[in-house]
């Protein structure tokens, strides 16, 4: 079994021409190499969840899709365009420290429109029509800080879909919320996805709520990270508190599950 | 809680207690020390239309000079220095060692620059607060947060951007830590400049008089008009800092 082998031909399998496509991705911090010569097909309109052992560079590698971080070698590629030309949204774990606090709400969610010089009415408009969208009942004048975590983090998505991004990056988007809260983000993150279709990547430390918003969980080994497996996941949307007990669900979660301990093994 | 509010009056009773109780068993000779109400009438006639209000304005006005020319050339350095980590290194060394250097032994050298007269006082003190400001104001940049920097970034904001909505702002509380030192050290400054370089007028000029007229309670009203004044500027920034950067510790 090379693992090398699997990558470029998994993704095509999931169907649909790839949106993302990266290739011979290279990455390494001090002596550490967390990347080298990595291939990776996203597809179009697709939820991808990416779960993997801890420190194998789950973050790292949608920071280097998002141009967060550089990349040390390699390509990355939108529908063939660069990132430049891509409208990309990207929510970050830490909501408190990624929102703007001198800034009420709504101007938070506005901020991106304003960097692209659209008009206020245009501005207001979009984000009126993307509250509608996701029925959000938030008092949006209100500052950040005035806001609950869920509602912070929420502002955040908003933020990071009033541009209509062709890709949403989530790292970790529901770590700091209690639970209660988490299974309420994750509708509410579905819906959206539903709604939008948007090819969303979602980097999730939580393997339940990984392959509950899949529709591909890729899993990533130790370092160097290689996919050490592609798995798609069909059940039907909207998918709800008894996906979690679906034989499917609980089979597909199981063999994740399996894959996941033998690349911590592994190490 | 209303009694927790009163707290504050109890050590201001205790002072004056105390002071009575040294007046009245001759603790220190009456001519130096006064009953604390003459030197609370001559504050109340003093700043009531007396010479003590001119001179407490006129402090207040050097001190607005002094900050105000130090915050409008400490801010934007500070920014500049923040941003570009390499020059606030390459510069640190020299702000700490100015930073360090009592800005009052910078006296002789500005007297001879500038002549006696406001301009010399005004500027030491500036010279003082703008070291303070700037040191605060670098940091506060660098130490903005990095989440904050990169969603910027990723929402596609220029590097000028980053720095006009996101870096100034996040530089705000420690900007506004540095105007209160600033301030407090501008006001030291311009107080120990009116006591000595050919002044007639100002707070400082005011104590060191009255001390040379031997008038204890237009001494002790200098005094507490200068402490009022420090402690007004104190909350006045304070208050401008509440309204501006509400969301400062939250």
């Amino acid at each position: 079994m090379d693992p090398r082998a699997a990558p470029p031909a998994a993704p095509a399998a999931a169907g649909g021409a790839p949106h993302i496509t990266v290739r011979g991705l290279a990455k390494r911090f001090g002596e550490a190499v967390v990347y080298d010569r990595f291939d990776l097909d996203i597809p179009r309109g697709r939820f991808v969840s990416i779960f993997g052992p801890n420190g194998c560079g789950k973050s790292t590698l949608i920071n280097m899709i998002a141009g967060l971080v550089p990349a040390d070698g390699g390509e990355i590629l939108f529908g063939g365009k660069h990132l430049a030309d891509t409208k990309i949204g990207y929510v970050f774990q830490n909501y408190r420290e990624a929102l703007f606090p001198w800034l009420r709400s709504i101007d938070n969610i506005e901020y991106p429109l304003r960097l692209a010089k659209l008009p206020k009415a245009e501005r207001r408009a979009k984000v009126e029509r993307l509250v509608a969208h996701l029925g959000v009942k938030i008092d949006l004048n209100r500052y950040p800080y005035e806001l609950s975590g869920g509602q912070q983090q929420l502002v955040s998505i908003m933020r990071a879909l009033v541009v209509e991004p062709e890709v949403l990056f989530l790292d970790e988007p529901f770590s700091a919320l209690d639970y209660e809260m988490t299974l309420f983000m994750r509708d509410q993150l579905q819906a959206v996805f539903d709604e939008t279709r948007t090819t969303t990547i979602l980097v999730s430390h939580d393997l339940e709520e990984a392959v509950y918003l899949a529709d591909h969980v890729l899993l990533l080994s130790r370092r160097p990270a290689r996919v050490a497996d592609l798995v798609a996941m069909d059940l039907p949307r909207p998918r709800d508190a008894h996906t979690l007990s679906d034989p499917d669900f609980v089979r597909i979660k199981g063999h994740c599950l399996d894959v996941f301990q033998r690349e911590v093994r592994k190490g | 809680m209303k009694r927790q509010a009163l707290l504050p009056i109890v050590g201001v009773v205790a002072l004056v207690v105390v002071w009575y109780l040294a007046v009245w068993v001759r603790l220190v000779d009456p001519v130096l020390l006064p009953p604390p109400e003459k030197a609370f009438a001559a504050l109340v006639q003093g700043m009531a239309g007396g010479r003590l209000g001119y001179d407490f304005w006129r402090t207040l006005e050097r001190t607005a000079y002094a900050i105000a020319i130090a915050a409008v050339i400490a801010i934007p350095l500070g920014i500049l220095l923040g941003a570009n980590e390499k020059a606030y290194r390459a510069a640190e060394f020299v702000i700490d060692f100015f930073r360090s250097t009592p800005a009052s032994a910078m006296f002789p050298l500005f007297l001879v620059i500038f002549g006696v007269g406001d301009k010399t006082k005004i500027l030491v003190a500036s010279f003082g607060a703008a070291l303070v400001i700037l040191f605060n104001v670098a940091y506060g940049v660098m130490n903005a947060r990095k989440t904050r920097l990169l969603a910027a970034k990723v929402m596609g904001a220029s590097r000028l951007r980053v720095l006009t909505d996101v870096m100034l702002l996040e530089s705000l509380p420690q900007t506004f830590v540095g105007l209160r030192n600033g301030v407090s050290l501008a006001l030291v400054i311009v107080v120990v400049a009116e006591m000595f370089i050919g002044s007639i007028d100002g707070l400082g000029y005011r104590v060191f008089e009255a001390q040379q007229l031997f008038n204890m309670p237009e001494m002790y009203a200098a005094i507490f008009a200068s402490g009022a004044l420090g402690y007004g500027l104190n909350l006045a920034f304070m208050l401008v800092e509440k309204r501006f950067v509400h969301w400062a510790g939250k």
